[in-house]
């Protein structure tokens, strides 16, 4: 079975779940009073995606101002980028629309994007609708879906989904690390595939 | 050598989404009266959170200036939810930050520490949320302001309980109000670490830059989910004599372990890694250094009393492997380096390494020097024998009525490139419980400032206290501060010290680094000079 490194990094606001979501998709655990993340974490977790094996270099990146400006050595160069808003702050919402912007400009090609929702338990104290969100994603062909690290819902399908959209590997490519996907002439998934 | 502190900052635009609301902090006095005669005009209903902690709040420091009780007003800031908070607050804060600044409670702390900037926006406070006691900071700033204007620098204020210090530093404020009767070198160490730890995020230059730019600026911005590491920080400052001493701590080891450690570190490098560093226990395991970066300059104990106060306040490193940008004020204040940080022990984590590098994009290449580290680790088994290190009993010196000491040489080799150490013992019996240990750093405290008195400095000082007695001696070879039972002679304190100082020669290759490793790498000029953010 082969073995392909695709490195994704996580984006978006302080406090909406980005390390929770990490946390729990390596370690299946949940910490509700986790730490501000500082500077950038660094983990991987490799998963069987059909014939092949996913290893999963993840870059959990912080999301105060003062760390904002190192971002682009995290994304650039990653297959998928994750980003993060919590459900039950608009404002993160607002925040995520100039990361896909930012990405758009300054990150891979043709880099998957996938949006996550997070704080899907809480729905109570809903911010953000569902349909808003979703439409967005579809616009800019994301992936979206809500996410709950606390309960467990759809972390492992944000990943799954993200292996889906990877292109797969030509004939004589072997990939060693992510970054070598931007390196695929892929002018028409361009559009498609990226914000 | 270190890369320029431009690219953390530089994308994001300090001046931009400012809360318009707080600008009406101004450090004149008059000012300050406008404004609180100011707010029903108009913007009343936004300002009532800070208009409750102004009365009440203001008072503290005039209270103290005065030496009156002021009664409570009963005008409650109980909800910490205030108006002027900012979008993207870090997630759930420790209970005090929500305390009520208007409480005698919130009075009764021990020692408060607040930082503000020139123009009085509160930046940081120990207790109590910053946004309610904006109107005290702004009060402590007209002070500063009202001796600045008379040509001259306020520096401390002393009350019969209370010593209110100031210190400012570039565009920073930086204020400790203390009932712990430290003298006021002491707090204002105290608040030069507190200034350090925020320049160690940011800078000295990044900082200076951004109130160039921009006077009334919250910084709280910035430093938003690093409030935590200030915490710590202070909490350290209180409980541990690293920082009093100005020295660092290791944790006593073998020497042919310690040196068998420093030669995997050594062997473990790569292009503009400048400093490894191992740390267990919160304490130092040894430190390797770049061979050019050891000739022009050294690590000073005070970064990394900071470095092992940022690793020991948060447990965000306790996941993966950490990469952030860290500035070590006083190797350099302007510049950052690069840390890899992490746990070799998980899910203990008690074990740490730390990895600098002046090169930004070194990630992988750093975490490779990581694996080997691990991998030379393990086939010496070093991580269980390091498990089996710890802190010494007094009673191993073998001198009875010694309770505790501490210990700093000043005739290490190769002393001037060296880390000034201390060592000292667990602190046991009577000193088990957190108050008597408190007293006993207390006692020391006291005899610190009196042994480095500025105005009357001295050598020995032989103190008899109602539950101990104390012996501190400055020679030109050592410092050395011994806790002995009440009832021990002078005679036999100073036998005690002779045998102390015995055992420390025999002992001393186990308790100080004392030949201090270093590695020489190929110097990769292209990479180190400059970092931009892209």
């Amino acid at each position: 079975m082969s073995l392909r490194e695709l490195k994704v990094c996580l984006l978006g606001d302080t406090g909406v779940g980005k390390s929770s979501i990490v946390w729990r998709f390596v370690e299946d655990n949940f910490d509700p009073n986790i730490n501000p993340t500082i500077g950038a974490s660094f983990m991987s977790k490799t998963v069987q995606y059909q014939n092949e094996l996913h290893k999963f270099l993840i870059w959990d990146t912080a999301g105060q101002e003062r760390f904002r400006a190192l971002a682009p050595m995290y994304y650039r160069g990653s297959a998928a980028a994750i980003i993060v808003y919590d459900i039950t702050k608009e404002d993160s919402f607002q925040t995520l629309k100039n990361w896909v912007k930012e990405l758009r400009q300054h990150g891979p090609p043709n880099i998957v994007v996938a949006i996550a929702g997070n704080k899907c338990d809480l729905s109570d104290a809903r911010e953000v609708l569902e349909k808003d969100a979703k439409d967005y994603a579809d616009s800019i062909h994301a992936i979206f879906v809500e996410t709950s690290a606390k309960n467990a819902i759809n972390i492992n399908e944000v990943f799954i989904q993200i292996s889906q959209r990877i292109p797969v590997l030509d004939a004589e490519g072997s990939s060693v690390r992510g970054f070598k996907l931007r390196r695929q002439p892929a002018e028409s998934t361009r559009e498609r595939s990226c914000c | 050598m270190p890369s320029h502190p431009e690219g953390i900052l530089e994308s994001s635009d300090p001046t931009s989404e400012e809360n318009p609301r707080t600008q009406d902090h101004q450090p004149d006095l008059q000012k300050l009266h406008i404004q609180s005669s100011e707010t029903d005009s108009g913007k009343a209903s936004q300002d009532s959170a800070l208009d409750n902690g102004h009365d009440d709040s203001g008072e503290f420091v005039v209270t103290m200036l005065a030496r009156s009780k002021v009664e409570e007003q009963g005008m409650g800031t109980k909800d910490a939810s205030s108006p002027l908070s900012e979008t993207g607050t870090p997630l759930g804060p420790p209970s005090h930050r929500n305390e009520d600044v208007t409480a005698d409670s919130w009075r009764q702390h021990r020692k408060h520490v607040f930082v503000l900037s020139e123009a009085g926006k509160p930046i940081y406070s120990r207790y109590g949320s910053e946004e309610a006691l904006s109107s005290t900071m702004g009060v402590m700033m007209a002070l500063v302001s009202f001796v600045q204007s008379g040509d001259n620098t306020i520096r401390s204020v002393y009350s019969d309980e209370h010593t209110v210090v100031f210190t400012q530093r570039g565009p920073l404020v930086l204020v400790s109000v203390s009932s712990s009767r430290q003298s006021e070198q002491q707090l204002r160490q105290e608040l030069l670490y507190v200034y350090n730890q925020i320049v160690s995020m940011l800078t000295q230059a990044s900082i200076t830059r951004i109130f160039e730019h921009k006077k009334n600026y919250d910084l709280r911005r910035l430093l938003a989910g690093s409030e935590k590491i200030l915490d710590g920080l202070l909490n350290l400052v209180d409980s541990d004599p690293s920082i009093l001493l100005s020295a660092v701590h290791c944790l006593p080891l073998a020497s042919s372990l310690r040196d068998s450690l420093s030669q995997i570190l050594q062997k473990s490098i790569t292009p503009n890694l400048v400093f490894s560093i191992l740390i267990a226990k919160n304490q130092l395991l040894t430190i390797v250094q770049e061979k050019t970066v050891i000739e022009d300059a050294r690590l000073e104990p005070s970064d990394l009393h900071l470095l092992l106060n940022l690793i020991g306040a948060s447990s965000a490193f306790q996941a993966g492997e950490i990469w952030t940008p860290i500035c070590l004020p006083s190797f350099n204040p302007d510049c950052y380096f690069y840390a890899y940080i992490s746990y070799l022990d998980p899910p203990e984590c008690t074990v740490c390494l730390v990895l600098l590098s002046t090169d930004k994009e070194a990630f992988y290449s750093v975490a490779e020097c990581k694996r080997k580290i691990e991998e030379a680790m393990q086939t010496q088994n070093a991580l269980n024998s390091i498990a089996k290190a710890h802190l010494y009993s007094v009673s191993q010196v073998g001198v009875s009525d010694l309770r505790h000491f501490m210990y700093k040489p000043f005739d290490v080799p190769d002393n001037h490139r060296q880390l000034t150490q201390f060592t000292s013992p667990e602190m046991e019996a009577p000193y088990s419980s957190e108050e008597e240990r408190m007293r006993l750093l207390d006692l020391y405290r006291d005899m610190h400032s009196r042994i480095h008195s500025t105005s009357r400095p001295l050598k020995l000082i032989y103190h008899v206290a109602e539950r101990e007695t104390l012996l501190a001696w400055v020679t030109s070879k050592f410092e050395l501060y011994t806790c002995f039972s009440p009832l021990v002679t002078k005679t036999c304190a100073i036998n005690a010290i002779t045998k102390l100082l015995r055992w420390i020669k025999k002992e001393e290759d186990r308790l100080f680094i004392r030949y201090p490793p270093k590695y020489s790498t190929t110097p990769n000029p292209s990479k180190s000079s400059k970092s931009d953010a892209h």
